[in-house]
Order: C-alpha cells, then sequence, then structure tokens
C-alpha cells in the first residue's frame, strides 16, 4: 500500500537542485503530491516541503539518498504532532448572485475569504491544515465549484527546533 | 598585483595545484581556450585519445590503479556525451573522476546552438555531482570542490561544463577562495558505542566471516583487515571489486563470493553465523535472491555511505565511517574466536570443490588465464573487459594487494578493459599491467591501441578469443534452450595483424601446449604493446554459478547434465 509523507529539505540555492530531487524521487517510484519551494531565513538556502505518495519501505532509502545529495544540508521527515502544517487555496465558484448567500455561511464557518466576485462567479480564499482544505472542497463540489489552485503544504517545526 | 589570466589559464592553475599529472583529452571547438592554454603547462600530460570514451575510461584505470582523481577533458555536444559511459562506470564503483566538458556560449545556451549538449542534465543521475559553470569568478572555487567531492567520502565522478566564453574572459584570481560546501560532510570515525557493540557481536561468533568490498581498497585497509582476520581467526571473502583488499593466497581467504565466486566462498557465506560487510554494498551478485540470504546470520555493515544501509538487506547492526578508521577502533576490542572447527569445515570445502577447468579438448581460457597468475606471481596489475573472460580472470588470477585489480563491476562496462589498462600503466610506469579482455569488448575501444602504441605503454593485451559472446553464449544454452541469438562474433579480424597496423607486437596462442612459451614471450617484451590473441575453445561455460536471483544454495558448482532442464532466471541479468 502505498503511502503519504511530507519531507522538509534545506538545500543550497543552487541551479540543479530541484531536478536532483525530482530525480531522486521519480528513480523509486515516488509520485510528488506537492511541492513548495522558498527562499529560507538565509537567501544562499532554499527550503523546500515536499508531500510525496510512494511505498513505506523505500521511504528510508529515499531520505538518506536525500542526505546524500551534495546541495542538500539536511532532509528530514517529520510526524503530525511534532509540526504546525499549512496548505492555502483558492477555489472558482460558479454561483448566480440569488445563490450566494449559502456560500457565505460555508465561508463564514470556514473563516475562509472572499476575495473576487462577478455575477456570475466567487472566488474564495483559505488557509489551514490540508483537512481544512479538502472538508472545504467537499462542501463547494456541488456548489458550482470550477477551479481550485492549493499552494502545498507548509510545514514548520514547533518550539525553537529547527525543522 | 594580481595577474588578470583568463578562465582557461585559471583552470590550468588550479589543476598543477591539485596535483594532476596527467589528462585525458580529445580537442573540440568549444574548449579550444583549455587546449591553448594547457601548451604552456608540460607538467601536465595531455594524453590525446582516439574516443571520448576511452578517456573516461583511462582516466578509471589511473585512478583505480593509483588511487589519485583521473582527469578527463573534452569539447561540448557529442565529445561531452561520449563520456556518458564512462562516468557511469566510475559512478557505479566509486571511482574519483573529475570530467571538464567545454560548452557552448552562455548566451547560446538553451538555444539549440551547433555542439550543444545538455550533458549538466544528461549526466546528473550518473555523477556524484555537477556543475555549470557560468563566472570565471566560480572556476578557481569550483574545480577545487571538485576534486575534493570526487576524492573525498565515498569517492565518485564529478562533471564540470565550461562553456567557452567562460573560459575566455578574463579575471584578476588569487586562487583563495575557500570552497562552499554546507551540504557536504564526510564521517570518518564510527560511533564508538556501536563499533563496542560489533565487538560483542563477533566475541559470540563461532562461524564468522569477513566480507571484503571496495571500500577496504579505497580506504587502503587492506593490512587492517589482514590484521582482524588473524587476530579473530576468521575467514575472508572478497568481492570482484574488493579484490585486493585481503590476499588471495592467505590461507584464511575463501576468494572471490557470489554469481560466479568459488563454491568453498558461497558454502561459507550459506553456512556462517555471523557476516560483517567492509566496504561493500551487498550487491545482487551476491545476495543473489535476498529473502534466502544468511537469514540466521547477524549481519553487520561497515561503509562510508550511509544510503547504502538498509538498501538491499536490514543488517543487525551498522557503521558510518571510512573502512580503516573503523578497523582501527575495532582492533583493540577483539580477540581470537573459536574457530577451529568452522575452518577445518571450510578447508574441506576447499578440497572438495576447488576451482578446475576441463584439461583436454583445446586451449582453455582459464588454463591461459592460471598460467598468467602463476607466472606474474600473482602480482600484475590486472584490468578485465566484462564477460566470460572477466568471470575467469577473477577466479583464476589471485590478487594480493590493494589496487591491483581493476574491473567494472556495478556497470559491466565492455570496452573498459583495455583504455583502464593505458590508464593504470600511465599512473604506474614500472608495474606490469596487463588487459585481460575478450575479443567482443576489445572491438569496442580498440581504436586506443594508437594511445598505447605512441606513448610506447609494455601493456599486455591478452585477449580470450572465443569468437563468441560467450557469456550471452552460456546464458542462452543454459536457460534459452540453445537457441544462439546475436552471439557469433564473425567477421572478427585477425587482432595480431590489427596489431601490426598499429605497429604493436603480436602474439597468436592456439595450443594449450604453446601457454607457457607465448606467455613467457609477451611478459618479457617491454618495448611497447603487445597482443596475446588466445584463440581459446568456443564454446566454454563459467561455473560455479548461481542463475541470477536464485538462492546461493541453488549454486551450480559444475555444468549440470544436458538432461537437466533450467528455469530462467528470474533476476535482472
Amino acid at each position: 500500500m502505498e503511502e503519504k509523507f511530507a519531507i522538509s529539505i534545506y538545500v543550497c540555492n543552487k541551479p540543479g537542485v530541484l531536478v536532483r530531487l525530482a530525480q531522486t524521487f521519480a528513480r523509486r517510484g515516488y509520485n510528488v503530491d506537492s511541492l513548495v519551494v522558498s527562499p529560507a531565513h538565509n537567501a544562499d538556502f532554499s527550503r523546500i516541503t515536499v508531500v510525496v505518495q510512494g511505498e513505506p519501505s523505500t521511504y528510508d532509502q529515499i531520505l538518506r539518498q536525500l542526505n546524500k545529495l551534495v546541495d542538500v544540508v539536511h532532509a528530514s521527515s517529520h510526524q503530525t504532532t511534532d509540526v504546525v502544517d499549512r496548505e492555502m487555496a483558492l477555489f472558482k465558484v460558479s454561483v448566480k448572485p440569488e445563490q450566494r448567500a449559502e456560500i457565505f455561511q460555508i465561508v463564514e464557518v470556514f473563516r475562509a475569504k472572499t476575495v473576487d466576485i462577478t455575477d456570475q462567479s466567487l472566488i474564495i480564499e483559505t488557509t489551514g491544515n490540508s483537512l481544512k482544505i479538502d472538508a472545504l472542497e467537499k462542501l463547494l463540489g456541488p456548489m458550482g465549484l470550477v477551479e481550485m489552485v492549493r499552494s502545498g503544504k507548509l510545514i514548520m517545526k514547533r518550539g525553537l527546533e529547527e525543522t | 598585483m594580481k595577474k588578470s589570466m583568463n578562465g582557461a589559464q585559471i583552470l590550468v592553475e588550479v589543476l598543477k595545484n591539485q596535483g594532476v599529472e596527467c589528462i585525458f583529452g580529445y580537442p573540440g571547438g568549444s574548449c579550444m581556450p583549455i587546449f591553448d592554454a594547457l601548451v604552456d603547462a608540460p607538467e601536465l600530460k595531455m594524453i590525446l585519445v582516439r574516443h571520448e570514451q576511452g578517456a573516461t575510461h583511462m582516466a578509471d584505470g589511473y585512478a583505480r590503479a593509483t588511487g589519485k582523481t583521473g582527469v578527463v577533458l573534452v569539447t561540448s555536444g557529442p565529445g561531452a556525451t561520449n563520456t556518458v559511459t564512462g562516468i557511469l562506470t566510475a559512478h557505479m564503483d566509486s571511482i574519483p573522476l573529475v570530467v571538464f566538458t567545454g560548452q557552448t556560449i552562455t548566451p547560446n545556451l538553451g538555444k539549440d546552438a551547433f555542439q550543444e549538449a545538455d550533458v549538466f542534465g544528461v549526466t546528473m543521475p550518473v555523477v556524484k555531482h555537477s556543475y555549470l559553470v557560468r563566472d570565471v569568478k566560480d572556476i578557481s572555487r569550483i574545480v577545487k570542490e571538485a576534486f575534493h567531492l570526487a576524492s573525498t567520502g565515498r569517492p565518485g565522478p564529478v562533471l564540470v561544463d565550461l562553456p567557452k566564453d567562460v573560459v575566455s574572459n578574463e579575471w584578476k584570481e588569487d586562487f583563495k577562495t575557500e570552497m562552499d560546501l554546507p551540504g557536504y560532510q564526510v564521517k570518518s570515525r564510527g560511533d564508538a558505542k556501536d563499533v563496542t557493540k560489533i565487538a560483542k557481536l563477533l566475541s559470540k561468533s563461532k562461524c564468522p566471516l569477513l566480507y571484503v568490498g571496495a571500500g577496504v581498497v579505497i580506504s587502503q585497509a587492506g593490512k587492517l583487515v589482514k590484521k582482524l582476520a588473524e587476530t579473530l581467526q576468521a575467514p575472508v571473502t572478497t568481492t570482484l571489486l574488493g579484490k585486493g583488499g585481503f590476499s588471495e593466497l592467505h590461507p584464511l581467504s575463501v576468494g572471490m563470493l557470489g554469481m560466479h565466486g568459488t563454491a568453498y566462498a558461497n558454502k561459507t557465506v550459506v553456512e556462517c553465523d555471523l557476516i560483517m560487510a567492509i566496504g561493500a554494498r551487498w550487491d545482487d551478485r551476491i545476495t543473489g535472491k535476498v529473502s534466502e540470504f544468511c537469514p540466521n546470520a547477524t549481519k553487520i555493515h561497515l561503509d562510508i555511505d550511509p544510503a547504502e544501509f538498509g538498501k538491499i538487506i536490514q543488517p543487525d547492526i551498522t557503521v558510518n565511517g571510512d573502512a580503516a578508521e573503523i578497523l582501527e577502533q575495532l582492533l583493540p576490542l577483539v580477540k581470537k574466536l573459536e574457530t577451529k572447527e568452522w575452518l577445518r569445515k571450510i578447508e574441506s570445502w576447499k578440497k572438495k570443490y576447488p576451482l578446475k577447468f576441463p584439461k583436454r579438448g583445446g586451449l582453455r581460457a582459464q588454463h591461459v588465464l592460471a598460467e598468467l597468475d602463476r607466472l606474474t606471481k600473482s602480482n600484475a596489475i590486472i584490468s578485465t573487459d566484462v564477460g566470460q573472460h572477466q568471470m575467469w580472470a577473477a577466479q583464476f588470477c589471485r590478487t594480493i594487494r590493494e589496487r591491483q585489480w581493476l574491473s567494472s563491476g556495478g556497470a559491466g562496462t565492455m570496452g573498459y578493459g583495455f583504455p583502464a589498462a593505458i590508464g593504470a600503466q600511465l599512473g604506474n610506469p614500472k608495474e606490469m599491467v596487463v588487459a585481460v579482455v575478450g575479443d567482443g569488448g576489445f572491438q569496442m575501444t580498440m581504436p586506443e591501441l594508437a594511445t598505447a602504441a605512441i606513448h610506447k605503454l609494455p601493456i599486455k593485451i591478452l585477449i580470450i578469443n572465443n569468437r563468441y559472446l560467450g557469456m550471452v553464449r552460456q546464458w542462452q544454452e543454459m536457460f534459452f534452450d540453445n537457441r544462439e541469438s546475436g552471439v557469433d562474433m564473425e567477421g572478427n579480424p585477425d587482432f595480431v595483424k590489427v596489431g601490426e597496423a598499429y605497429g604493436i607486437k603480436g602474439f597468436h596462442l592456439r595450443r594449450t601446449g604453446d601457454v607457457t612459451k607465448v606467455l613467457k614471450k609477451a611478459l618479457a617484451y617491454n618495448e611497447g604493446p603487445c597482443i596475446i590473441d588466445a584463440e581459446v575453445v568456443k564454446a566454454d561455460n563459467v561455473f560455479p554459478m548461481i542463475p541470477a536471483g536464485a538462492a546461493l544454495t541453488e549454486m551450480l558448482i559444475d555444468e549440470p547434465p544436458k538432461s537437466r532442464k533450467l528455469e530462467k532466471p528470474v533476476g535482472s541479468t
């Protein structure tokens, strides 16, 4: 059975790093679910959060292979309880003005935001853990959801310890 | 005041500082500035090859035989892609290479310019690390890093792609920039607690086995392995690449293990109660069917590369570090084990299942190689190609010291053996170097005869010529109902005449009775390379053999009776 894993990787900000990471996953049959790359606190480095799906038996091997890459400073996996995880999503809903009220209710309950509005559509923005976004997607689905964009998961270790 | 130099001159300066002696290369448009700079650096010997694949194998042979980093310089596009096979070969066997490739000028990158190839991308899965240099200011630092990465930790090939404008630009270089590798750490000493645990596990073993791989050769830990084996009174087996890590003449040696290893080595593996891998990676040629590999033995794994831990088998304990350092830590903690019974058992296997070959029916490769071993006192540097002759050489050419055995193990690259011997001889001008090759593989890199001839390298090229791709033919005979397909080397040239065309001395060897005489003559010939064309029996098979993917207990010690139908192997190749 395949499983999902969230890995945070701290890398040198150099060309080709992303390709090397992608090859490490692809060669072992891992599929990348989401990938977030951004400059780290120190601009010479980048922080990457990647969610991958694959065989649990190969997972330790993948972490070791990632750590072996010259440009990877460290790659580590985290328990969900040790980290704050967040994702942002935008939903485009096709909706006529007379049906907006029901959607606004959902937006409020989820503490989401409406960020664009036309006579035929709404764009809703939300931030939260991935489960919350999944739930919102499920609710909006039958109400005219036409497009969804998710940022991919970000994780940060709780406390003072480095992610 | 610092002098302004162009990028190529900076490169050459760093190569000199790195102690580079020779460069294996082939020029072309985009690397012309570098070849130009080499004119002013006669101390860097430029070995002009005949094909870029040859250059990488020569650099690899040089590195394996000397322990120094091999250097390759080629042009962009096809020149660069021709190095890929050699880079793979070095990558699979952890050989330190730095490969410099020319590249089109930076404004042309990504525009399908003439002789542009994304060699940085093409080689990415087969290098330890790689660079595309975009600024002349970075050359000095990057080249320093490249040599450091190639040669430390688990060695490997590093590629440096050099656009022509970058090596043409001027810069006042002070050569003082430090390396910048925050993601690269090498652990050399083992964790003391774990080393103590190993000593404890060893002390409980009655049937131990030391399993020695290339890591021992790379870290020059042979002496320490010998000390450990003698202290423990434990037998030692070596992998194909570990050959030389422990003398095969030593009474505690059981020779090579694995697919075509000795029967007694594999029996020792099957019956041991503890197996300790020292710089070896439980390759599929060695474990056979993983689930049935030493199911009851305690498994210890020492390796400099932690990514090898748990990759194939789950060891009971692992220690990350350099083989020599860990053995230094371990030695004071161990003492003699009660292994008399165990060694007696192994001795009886050695007597019962020796390596052997038929004495009749024509000239046998095994006979030629056993005689080569005898005449060279097991002391020559032997490079091999890939196939039956390689396995026979591994069985019959015994090794007694590190860096004496050069063979493409992981990649199994045909065409490796002869150019590797050129590199080895250039690095060791005073030693006897013998290239044992097959008639198939030799023809893949045969144009390098010119390279060997112009430098008058006294390499002995021993062609085990059966006019067949013998290993494939053996498999077709054993597992594919003897349906021969694409294995007949009809059209082979007369190799002695080919040699003559290059001004190279040649010897025919056709009869069993002539083996000693011809080999003696060839080994004594030192004015340049020579070819010994040993026309051996056409259809001979390598035994013992463990069919790919089978358990070690299913080893075929001898040719099975023709009536026995063998199942097709389930392993990869």
